[in-house]
C-alpha cells in the first residue's frame, strides 16, 4: 500500500474527513510496517523484535558487510554490551565481513531492550538499532506437564479431512468432532520464518522449541553468513530449559526418522537439517538428551559397518544410549515388553521413516513394508512415552509428531495423510485421558505449516462419469460413504463408492487418478533435472504450477489452526505468531530461565 | 535388452547420428522431451569390447532378492546376494539423477526417484540401492525408464573418495542398456 493513498479520499466531502483522520492514524503505522525489508549492512542476531524468556541462553552476533574495520560498538540499553553481559566479545574480520560475537549469554531482567550498533563500513559509518522483549510470565494455574502434538503439514483442511473420514457427516452436521477439536482454546498461527514467507518443518518446529524465528532448513539457531552448518549462533530450546531449570523429564516421539526436522528441532542446533549424523549424536548430549526417544530412523544410529546404516563413522549410538540406561526396543512387541518402570526409552522401529498407518496397520503389503512388519502405532508410542516420563516428580515435556501427514500430502496422497491424522488424533485421545487424571497437563495440538490441499467436493463414478467430470461440486457433492464398521476409529475402506475430491493448489506435473493408490506412488519423478509426471500413474495430466525443479507438492504459507486445553491454554487466542507457542509452554509450566544458570 | 554397442561401432553410430539416422526403437523410446542426445550410444563399460565374448552369463538379481531380512538393527544380506559376490549379475532398475555428470558411477534404484538426494540436501536415499560403477562417466541416461545393468557384484561398505558417497552393494558394470 502506498502511503499517499488515503489523501484521495478527501474529495468525498466533510463526512469522510473524520474517517480520514482515523485512517491516517492507522496508516501512519501501516506505512512504517510496510516500508519494505531492512536494507542495512549491519545484521544483528537475534533479530529485531526477538522475544526472550528471562535467563534463556543465546549467542549474540553482529555481522557487518563491507566492513572497514573490526571495531564494532554495541550497547544494550545504553550500556556497553561487554559490560552488560559481563563477557568479552570476539571480534573478527573475515574477508569483507566483520563480526562481533558473545556466546552463551542471557537477559536476566524482563522488559524492553534496545541494542544499538555502530560500525565503520567502506561506505562510511553505519548504525543500526534493534529492540528485544524479555518476559518471564507464569500462568495463574500452572501445568506440571506439557504435551505438544505437531501434525506435520496438518493445515485446517487436513484436520477436516480427518473429521470427515473418521466421524462422518449426516445431513450437514458432523456426527462428532475429533479429539483435537474438542479442546478449550483455539488460535490462528502464522508460520513464516525470518527469511521467507513459506517455512519448512525445521524452521517452524524451531520457533515452537525456542520462541525464536529461524530460516528454512535451520533449527535452534540464527543463521550467520558462514557456510559451516554447525557454527551459527544458538538459542536455548524448551528441552534444555526444562532440564536445566527444573530437572523435568523430556521426550520426543515421531513416525518419521527421529532425526527428521520436527523432532530434531526440539533438541539440536544446526543451520542444516540434513546434518543427520550430527543430529543423532547430538541427542546424547546431557544438556538436551531426551529421556524418551521413539520413532523411525535407526539408520542414523547404527555404525557404518552395519548394512543399512547411514552413519559415516563407526559409532553405535544405540549401544551408547543403552550404556546410559536406556531400554531399547526395535519392534512393537519389544516396546510392549519394555518394563513398566523404565524411565528412559530409545525405540527405533524402522531404518528409515516408519510406514504410514494405512500400510503398516491395515494393508500390510509385504512389498511395501519390506520386512518391517511389527511397527508400533503412534498411540502405542504415545502411551509408553507418557508412562515413562510421568515417573519424574518434576513433570515432563513431550513432543509427539504425526510426521507423515506432511510426507503424504507432498505426494498428493491425501488418503494416507488422513489416516495418519486420525492416528495422531487417537494419540491425542490417550494424552487427554492422562490429563484428565490430575488436571495438571497442558495439551497443544498444532501443525507446523499448511499444504495446498483443498476439499473441493466429493468424487464418485456411480453414474459412469469419470475423471474431472466425476468431481462433484455444489449440489452434486453428495456426502462421502466412509464407514467404520469395526469401530477402530479408522474408516474400513480408504476408497469407498463416494469419496472426497481433494485438489491441490501447488503441484508438479502429474497424472490425476482421483482414486486411492493401493501402493504408495509418487506423482512425479526427476528426469534430467526436471520433475515429470510419473508414467506409472494413468490419469488426467495436470501441468505443474510450481518450478519444475521440485517433484513434490509443496508447503503453503497459509496460517494454521492451534487447539489447546489444560492449565495455561488460556494463552491461546486470536491470531498469534508461531514463536508464541514456546512462550505459552514456558508460561504454563512457570519455567524461570534464570534458575540453574552457571 | 539391447546390448550396448562396442566402442568402434559406437563411433560409427555416432556418425550416423550426426546425420540424424537413428537405429530403430531408440528414438521413440526417449524418456524425456528435452533434446538431449539419444541415450544408449555412449560407452558405459568397464571392460574392453572383446570381453563380451568371454563373459560368463549374468545371473538375474531382483531388488527384492537382495535382503532376506530387515530390522531396526540393519539389513541382512540374502544368501543369494552373498553367493553372487564377485560373480556376474544383471539387475533392472532406474538410474537416479547423478550428483554431477562427470562421475563414473550412478545409483540404481528399484523405483524412479521422486527426490534427488544428490541435488537436495534434504532428500534421502532408500536403503535398497545399488551403486553402478562405470569405466567412464555417462550422461544423458533416462531417469524415468527402466535400465538393465550387468557386471560383477561387489559387497561391503565403501566410501567414494571424491563424493563421500557410502555404498553397500555395487555392480562393476560391463553393460548398461534399456530394459525391455
Ligand atoms: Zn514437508
Amino acid at each position: 500500500m502506498k502511503c499517499g493513498f488515503f489523501p484521495a479520499l478527501k474529495s468525498h466531502g466533510a463526512k469522510t474527513v473524520a474517517i480520514f483522520i482515523v485512517l491516517t492514524v492507522v496508516t501512519s503505522n501501516l506505512c512504517f510496517a510496510l516500508s519494505g525489508p531492512v536494507n542495512s549492512p549491519i545484521t544483528v542476531l537475534p533479530i529485531d523484535r526477538a522475544k526472550f524468556l528471562a535467563g534463556q541462553k543465546f549467542d549474540f552476533l553482529v555481522e557487518v558487510k563491507n566492513a572497514a574495520a573490526t571495531n564494532i560498538a554495541v550497547t544494550v540499553n545504553g550500556t556497553d554490551a561487554e559490560r552488560y553481559f559481563g563477557k568479552k566479545a570476539v571480534a573478527k574480520l573475515d574477508g569483507s565481513i566483520a563480526s562481533y560475537r558473545i556466546n552463551d549469554v542471557a537477559f536476566m531482567a524482563t522488559g524492553a531492550l534496545e541494542i544499538a550498533v555502530k560500525a565503520a563500513t567502506n561506505d562510511g559509518p553505519a548504525f543500526r538499532s534493534v529492540r528485544y522483549a524479555v518476559v518471564s510470565d507464569a500462568a495463574p494455574k500452572r501445568a506440571k506437564n506439557v504435551i505438544l502434538f505437531i501434525g506435520d503439514g496438518m493445515g485446517l483442511q487436513a484436520r477436516q479431512m480427518a473429521r470427515i473420514l473418521a466421524k462422518g457427516i449426516t445431513e450437514g452436521k458432523y456426527n462428532d468432532l475429533l479429539e483435537m477439536e474438542k479442546m478449550s482454546n483455539t488460535a490462528l498461527i502464522t508460520t513464516s520464518g525470518y527469511d521467507s514467507l513459506v517455512t519448512d518443518s525445521a524452521n517452524s518446529a524451531s520457533a515452537y522449541a525456542t520462541g525464536h524465528k529461524s530460516v528454512v532448513n535451520a533449527m535452534g539457531i540464527y543463521a550467520d553468513s558462514t557456510a559451516d552448518p554447525l557454527d551459527d549462533p544458538k538459542v536455548e530450546n524448551i528441552i534444555e530449559i526444562a532440564k536445566r531449570t527444573r530437572g523435568m523429564a523430556t521426550g520426543i516421539v515421531s513416525t518419521a526418522n527421529i532425526t527428521d526436522a520436527t523432532p530434531a528441532a526440539m533438541v539440536a542446533h544446526t543451520r542444516r537439517r540434513s546434518e543427520l549424523n550430527f543430529i543423532a549424536a547430538s541427542m546424547l548430549d546431557a544438556s538436551h538428551r531426551p529421556d524418551v526417544i521413539l520413532g523411525g530412523g535407526s539408520q542414523q544410529f547404527l555404525p557404518l559397518s552395519t548394512p543399512g546404516s547411514k552413519r559415516k563413522d563407526d559409532r553405535n549410538l544405540i549401544e551408547e544410549f543403552k550404556a546410559l540406561g536406556y531400554s531399547f526396543s526395535g519392534t512393537k512387541t519389544e516396546l510392549k515388553n519394555t518394563p513398566a518402570g523404565a524411565a528412559k526409552l530409545l525405540g527405533l522401529y524402522h531404518l528409515d521413516n516408519m510406514n504410514v498407518y494405512l500400510d503398516r496397520a491395515m494393508l500390510k503389503d509385504p512389498k511395501v513394508l519390506k520386512g518391517f512388519s511389527d511397527q508400533p502405532t503412534l498411540m502405542d508410542m504415545t502411551s509408553k512415552a507418557i508412562a515413562a516420563l510421568s515417573q519424574n516428580p518434576n513433570g515432563f515435556f513431550l513432543m509427539v509428531e504425526g510426521a507423515s501427514i506432511d510426507k503424504q500430502l507432498h505426494v498428493l496422497d491425501w488418503q494416507r495423510a488422513t489416516y495418519d491424522t486420525i492416528e495422531m488424533d487417537k494419540a491425542i485421545g490417550i494424552a487427554k485421558e492422562f490429563a484428565k487424571k490430575n488436571g495438571d497437563t497442558m495439551i497443544i495440538v498444532v501443525a507446523d505449516h499448511a499444504h495446498g490441499a483443498s476439499i473441493t467436493g466429493t468424487y464418485h463414478e456411480l453414474d459412469g462419469k469419470t475423471g474431472r467430470e466425476a468431481v462433484r461440486i455444489y449440489a452434486e457433492s453428495i456426502f462421502p460413504t466412509f464407514a467404520d464398521r469395526d469401530g477402530d476409529g479408522f474408516p474400513d475402506d480408504p476408497n469407498p463408492s463416494v469419496s472426497l475430491a481433494v485438489q491441490f493448489a501447488n503441484h508438479p506435473d502429474y497424472n490425476e487418478t482421483y482414486k486411492f493408490k493401493q501402493e504408495p506412488t509418487v506423482p512425479a519423478i526427476m528426469a534430467d533435472g526436471k520433475a515429470v509426471a510419473n508414467p506409472k500413474l494413468q490419469g488426467e495430466f495436470q501441468p505443474g504450477n510450481i518450478p519444475s525443479s521440485d517433484p513434490s507438492e509443496v508447503h503453503a504459507a497459509d496460517d494454521i489452526i492451534l487447539t489447546a486445553q489444560g492449565p495455561g491454554a488460556e494463552y491461546f487466542n486470536g491470531v498469534m505468531d508461531n514463536t508464541e507457542v514456546f512462550f505459552a509452554m514456558v508460561r504454563a509450566l512457570g519455567l524461570d530461565g534464570r534458575r540453574g544458570l552457571k | 535388452m539391447k546390448k550396448l554397442i562396442p566402442r568402434f561401432t559406437g563411433i560409427f553410430l555416432g556418425l550416423l547420428l550426426a546425420g540424424n539416422v537413428l537405429p530403430g526403437g531408440l528414438q521413440q523410446e526417449r524418456a524425456v522431451p528435452g533434446g538431449e542426445p539419444p541415450l544408449f550410444l555412449r560407452t558405459a563399460r568397464a571392460a574392453p569390447f572383446w570381453e563380451a565374448w568371454t563373459r560368463p552369463p549374468a545371473t538375474p538379481l531382483a531388488f527384492e532378492e537382495m535382503y532376506s531380512g530387515a530390522s531396526a538393527l540393519g539389513l541382512q544380506l540374502s544368501p543369494k546376494l552373498k553367493s553372487l559376490e564377485g560373480r556376474r549379475v544383471s539387475m533392472t532398475g532406474f538410474m537416479a539423477p547423478p550428483l554431477k555428470p562427470t562421475l563414473a558411477f550412478f545409483v540404481l534404484t528399484q523405483v524412479p526417484m521422486s527426490v534427488c538426494p544428490f541435488c537436495s540436501t534434504d532428500a534421502a536415499w532408500p536403503s535398497d540401492i545399488v551403486l553402478v560403477k562405470l569405466s567412464e562417466p555417462v550422461n544423458s541416461l533416462p531417469f524415468d525408464q527402466p535400465i538393465k545393468v550387468a557386471g560383477t557384484l561387489e559387497l561391503g561398505t565403501q566410501i567414494d573418495a571424491e563424493t563421500g558417497f557410502v555404498s553397500l552393494v555395487r555392480i562393476r558394470a560391463d553393460t548398461v542398456a534399456k530394459a525391455e
